[in-house]
């Protein structure tokens, strides 16, 4: 077994254990917390396919942002105190959860061998190509987005401008 | 291969020395500083065997021994577990993040060229904002396990000025990558050796002759980016005047009210690291980094004519030390910034970061943008 493969293993099962906490973990905050490092350990994954771009941008809007706000919520609503209703959505998720692994299963199957890796170019995945497709192929998508972006923001000055009064 | 991880490792090693050290020297500092303002002598009782006489490097040691023996006391209402994990999540960003500012150009052994630089990776800049934006976990998980509404009063208004002020920190820093063209700290600080002139268009004569023997550090090509990069690392910081997280007048000590011992001391140790953190990337964006005025890889090469050929490992030196004093010069400024600034009121640091950084990067990038079709 390689080096790398050894790596991407370890980091598979601490991805999948933080994982299994988020879901299992009674304490709220604790979940968030476990959720946040599941971010950290994707965002390790893609440095080891060389995508730090992609890597370093998982930390900064979901590790770093995102879930401060979800902290946030967390912290203030303190939901513990809430009575859980989860029977339900348990039994849900976990037909969930099976349903996309007999998915994942059997999409390996019936690809028979996978197709050998190919090896990213010098350029793969680094902010200037990443910028030349933004603003090149994908303009309009990412327009889009921003405007999207743009509204959100503005409904939530609205909505807390509303709240004041 | 192995020698290549040796000198990862020992690159690795000596810069998470120098940082936690010159923390150290930091806390000490600090105190001198203060009571060299507020004229008194201070920090002159640690002395070992009746030695009283170096004040640094007893201190230092005293320091560490004080805080490793205290009683580490959790509050037993609070979260065991977080409590402990906060203080770990606040020193490890500020200690990691230094691994993409370079302390030097490259050093050369034989046939082997080695990068003074721990991690060049193609995002670098990136890379320091987004361990930034994670140690606002330290503060508000830290803020929360302690069940008490003081930590959680500090812990609340921490990650809002944090959270604030990384948008403007992350803006203000547009202008510089788009000048130099790229988000690698290394390339940024190669590109501060060139000067003024060699950037001018041809037809500006005037302006040639008269900025041109000027280095193209980020201070000459970015000065109001500087101002507001300044400004939003000391909030980062969260020091004076942007210390309301810890604030000891309202909320007693904020995040880190209910942390003693070792504990505290990683908090504390978090914060000055962080200080040496923002100074290397001052450094680095405005300061041309390691480089020297006319300092090429040969020697001195002035514009005025005449050259002083150095010595590799002589010009080596000379940029590493260059560096490391620049930082240094950074972090002292920080430190004087404590005494010299009353606290803001919360809804001032809200209104300074939305309402005056903000805009301020935004117009920032803009009128950069324009330079830079106007000399193309």
């Amino acid at each position: 077994m390689t080096l790398s493969l050894m790596l991407f293993y370890l980091l598979a099962a601490l991805l999948v254990l933080s994982s299994l906490m988020v879901v299992l973990l009674r304490q709220v905050v604790h979940c968030a917390v476990a959720l946040v490092a599941a971010l950290f350990l994707i965002a390790i994954l893609f440095l080891t396919l060389q995508a730090p771009m992609v890597g370093v941008l998982q930390i900064l809007v979901y590790a770093g942002a995102i879930m401060v706000l979800f902290l946030f919520v967390i912290m203030f609503l303190n939901p513990a105190l809430l009575e859980p209703r989860r029977g339900l959505w348990r039994g849900f998720g976990v037909l969930l959860a099976l349903a996309l692994g007999g998915a994942l299963i059997a999409l390996q199957r019936q690809d028979g061998a996978a197709p050998e890796p190919v090896a990213a170019g010098a350029s793969f995945g680094s902010p200037e190509s990443l910028g030349q497709s933004l603003f090149t192929d994908f303009v309009l998508p990412f327009e889009i987005a921003s405007v999207l972006l743009l509204v959100a923001i503005v409904g939530a000055v609205v909505l807390a401008k509303r709240e004041q009064r | 291969m192995i020698v290549d991880i040796g000198i990862v490792a020992l690159k690795a090693f000596l810069v998470l020395f120098m940082v936690l050290n010159l923390a150290g020297v930091l806390g000490w500092i600090e105190r001198k500083g203060s009571a060299l303002i507020q004229d008194r002598i201070g920090a002159n009782r640690a002395s070992i065997l009746g030695f009283a006489g170096l004040g640094l490097i007893n201190t230092m040691v005293a320091d560490p021994i004080k805080f490793l023996t205290k009683e580490d006391f959790i509050p037993p209402r609070g979260d065991k577990f977080l409590h402990t994990l906060a203080p770990c999540l606040a020193l490890f960003p500020a200690l990691v993040a230094f691994a993409v500012i370079p302390f030097g150009d490259v050093l050369q052994i034989g046939d082997r060229t080695i990068n003074l630089q721990v991690a060049n990776l193609n995002i670098g800049i990136l890379y320091v904002f987004a361990m930034g934006s994670l140690g606002v976990y330290g503060i508000v998980i830290g803020a929360w396990a302690s069940n008490n509404k003081f930590s959680l009063l500090g812990g609340v208004r921490g990650s809002a000025q944090m959270i604030s002020y990384e948008v403007a920190m992350g803006l203000s820093v547009i202008g510089i990558l788009m000048v130099y063209g790229t988000l690698e700290l290394q390339e940024i600080a190669r590109g501060q050796g060139a000067l003024v002139g060699e950037l001018l268009p041809e037809s500006w004569r005037f302006m040639k002759a008269a900025v041109g023997w000027l280095p193209a550090w980020g201070i000459f090509l970015q000065p109001l980016a500087f101002l507001l990069f300044f400004t939003a690392a000391v909030a980062e910081t969260k020091r004076v005047p942007f210390d309301l997280p810890e604030g000891e007048s309202e909320i007693v000590a904020g995040y880190h009210v209910e942390y003693s011992g070792g504990k505290f001391l990683m908090f504390f140790a978090g914060e000055f690291a962080e200080i040496v953190t923002a100074a290397g990337l001052m450094t680095t964006l405005f300061f041309g980094g390691w480089q020297i005025p006319y300092l090429l890889r040969d020697g001195f090469h002035f514009p005025w004519g005449g050259a002083w050929l150095l010595p590799h490992l002589a010009v080596v030196l000379l940029q590493v030390g260059a560096f490391t004093l620049k930082v240094a010069f950074f972090c002292w400024l920080q430190i004087l910034l404590r005494w010299s600034v009353p606290r803001f009121r919360y809804d001032q640091v809200m209104r300074l970061g939305w309402k005056m950084l903000l805009p301020l990067a935004l117009l920032n990038v803009v009128v950069t943008a324009l330079a830079i079709i106007a000399m193309q």
